[in-house]
């Protein structure tokens, strides 16, 4: 029995003849933070989709609080405690702020029957989360659209734990904002991991992951280049191996030697 | 209409924060979908009042008449709003209307069925045919425009077709003298209060036939199908798991989707609410006229379509009311009666139509706007 709250085992998924994702390990406990970095065709969102239950991995094993799950959809994923907050957020601006943090799970009211949605009780919860997470919702019946980006992003996040997220996957939730903005959310991160809650933080951002990461994850062309905790790695080193800084030195040097040759 | 009122009232009820600056009813009414049409009903009303006050059109009489049209619109315009709202449009719905009347009319001529049969059979079709368009539209992801469009022809030419085999014209009649003693009809045939209209005739209040009985007999089957589902249709859209859900889905589906709202089935629901709709409004249109004509309901798609944006419907979904869409219809029903009262000739309706469609666009673009401007 380990003390890991979720284990992903060598995760791989092919799409045909496409290697998506090929051995990927991923290890958490409760309270960490756990960032995932990776540049454009990494294989992050496939890997996300992994974890959401939307793909079922074609080699691998995921191990929930000891004991090894199939997802069979993404349903499942979120039964057990393992919430996706994508990047479009899963919110329609039209829609009030209480009627989105209750979308597909609104309580209800009444006989059987003619349950009702109890919109007292959402509007009364959802003014209460997103008071604690310091957003002033003014007025919770109103449109999530005049709502700032980072304050629909933490509604997004307040919802998926209000509604039993032990293992939060967030992708990408601080490339569309500000500078400021991005801090806001970053911190209800932290501290939405101090109350106990595993968080997968999805980003190529370094600058955003690296204050708050407890450990990093590294993807690069469906692989994973391995997983380090803060202190064994810099921010530097990170981005370099981000951006196939590896790479590009080996690139470097092979340049200089056929230069050598060549003169 | 309560369940509205209500609604409003909790929704600024609730916020105690002294943050709050406070909202006036006038305000949150002024950032309801239905507004538009509300004002725009008003303003139709208060238009024939002063242009066609004295001419007996709002008469017991000639009220239940626009009544009625308006109503017969407002079945099929509620029911293209919900759909809207979830995202998707119907343009069979004119169609479905021809295809109800004949599913009733040939069974019940043709082959013997009592009558309550054939108007059970001609559900039960709507139901198919709203599960078709639905099912397809959500495997295929298709516009539903193009679906739908498609069954618009569809199922015109097979009840011309079908119609023309087994009876050898277009028009089927003889529904009448079906219609008393059976079990189901008088839910679509019966006109209800006759006893407030006989009595109003009493009193001399309302005109009379040469015979004594009022030249009004009752409220029109349409009008109290059209307020039973415009009560109902709210109801769902505001309080209930189901409403939101609509609302979810058409506002943004794969978001819907992502949070564990069942986005196929409420689309499917929703096509099936469509088409029912149509069965509804052809039933009570066959019936009255007891007759069947295969060119029933033509066009009638796009008058539902019309109505549910002058009502506040957004035509990206995800946004509109019920009540919009009947305010829409009872705009499009009173001026198209109306205008027999005025000295305009009537050529001019559909003109009326359109200006009044491309008006509400325009407005509910900026009302879409003001709604999700930022602070």
């Amino acid at each position: 029995m380990s003390d890991y709250l979720v284990q992903f085992n060598n995760i791989s998924k092919f799409f045909g003849k496409v290697i998506a994702l090929k051995d990927v390990t991923m290890k958490l406990r409760k309270g960490e933070i756990m960032c995932l970095l990776g540049d454009n065709g990494a294989g992050k969102s496939t890997l996300i989709k992994t974890l959401a239950g939307v793909h079922k991995p074609d080699e691998g094993e995921i191990i929930f609080e000891g004991e090894k799950i199939i997802f069979d959809s993404p349903k499942d994923a979120l039964d057990i405690g393992i919430a996706t907050v994508y990047q479009d957020l899963a919110l329609v601006p039209l829609m009030s702020v209480t009627r989105n943090f209750f979308m597909g799970r609104e309580p209800l009211k009444g006989p059987p029957f003619l349950k009702t949605f109890d919109i007292e009780k959402a509007n009364k919860i959802a003014a209460e989360r997103m008071g604690q997470i310091g957003i002033d919702v003014r007025d919770p019946s109103q449109a999530v659209g005049t709502m700032s980006g980072g304050e629909r992003q933490c509604l997004a996040i307040s919802r998926a734990i209000y509604f039993g997220a032990k293992v939060l996957v967030l992708d990408e939730p601080t490339s569309a904002l500000g500078v400021h903005q991005a801090s806001v959310v970053l911190k209800y991160i932290v501290k939405a991991a101090s109350q106990g809650l595993a968080v997968i933080l999805i980003t190529h951002n370094v600058h955003h992951a690296y204050p708050v990461g407890n450990s990093f994850t590294v993807l690069n062309r469906g692989k994973s280049l391995g997983t380090y905790e803060k202190k064994d790695i810099s921010r530097e080193k990170l981005l370099s191996m981000m951006a196939g800084g590896e790479e590009l030195d080996k690139l470097e040097v092979e340049l200089k030697e056929m230069n050598r040759i060549s003169s | 209409m309560s369940t509205k009122s209500k609604s409003i009232k909790s929704k600024t009820d609730f916020n105690q924060d002294e943050r709050l600056k406070k909202v006036s009813n006038l305000k949150v009414l002024l950032n309801r979908p239905e507004l538009g049409a509300l004002g725009g009903a008003i303003l139709v009303f208060i238009f024939f009042g002063i242009v066609a006050g004295d001419t007996g059109m709002f008469s017991a009489y000639g009220i239940l008449n626009f009544l009625d049209v308006s109503a017969n619109l407002g079945i099929i315009a509620i029911a293209a709003a919900m759909l809207m709202i979830g995202g998707e449009f119907d343009l069979s719905i004119g169609s479905m209307i021809g295809f109800a009347g004949i599913c009733i009319a040939i069974p019940a001529i043709y082959w013997g069925w009592p009558l309550w049969m054939s108007i059970i059979f001609a559900f039960s079709m709507a139901v198919l045919v709203g599960y078709f368009n639905g099912i397809l539209v959500v495997r295929t992801g298709l516009p539903s425009f193009i679906v739908t469009l498609a069954m618009l022809f569809i199922l015109r030419g097979a009840t011309l077709a079908l119609t023309r085999l087994i009876t050898g014209r277009t028009q089927v009649p003889g529904l009448r003298v079906l219609i008393e003693n059976d079990p189901i009809a008088w839910i679509f045939a019966t006109d209800s209060f006759k006893w407030v209209f006989t009595w109003l005739g009493s009193m001399n209040l309302i005109a009379l036939r040469t015979d004594g009985t009022p030249l009004a007999t009752g409220i029109p089957p349409s009008v109290i199908w059209f307020i039973a589902l415009a009560i109902l249709t709210t109801w769902i859209l505001m309080k209930t798991r189901y409403g939101n859900w609509i609302f979810a889905s058409g506002g943004d589906k794969n978001g819907a989707n992502n949070v564990g709202v069942p986005v196929g089935r409420v689309k499917i629901s929703l096509f099936i609410g469509t088409a029912v709709a149509a069965t509804i409004f052809a039933t009570i249109q066959v019936l009255d006229a007891g007759s069947a004509d295969t060119m029933r309901g033509t066009l009638k798609e796009l008058e539902a379509i019309a109505a549910a944006v002058v009502g506040g419907c957004l035509l990206t979904g995800g946004y509109g009311s019920a009540i919009g869409a009947a305010f829409g219809a009872i705009i499009f029903g009173t001026v198209s009666m109306g205008i027999f009262y005025t000295d305009v000739d009537t050529d001019w309706f559909k003109v009326f139509l359109g200006a009044m469609m491309l008006i509400a666009v325009i407005f509910n673009n900026y009302i879409r706007r003001k709604v999700t401007e930022s602070k």
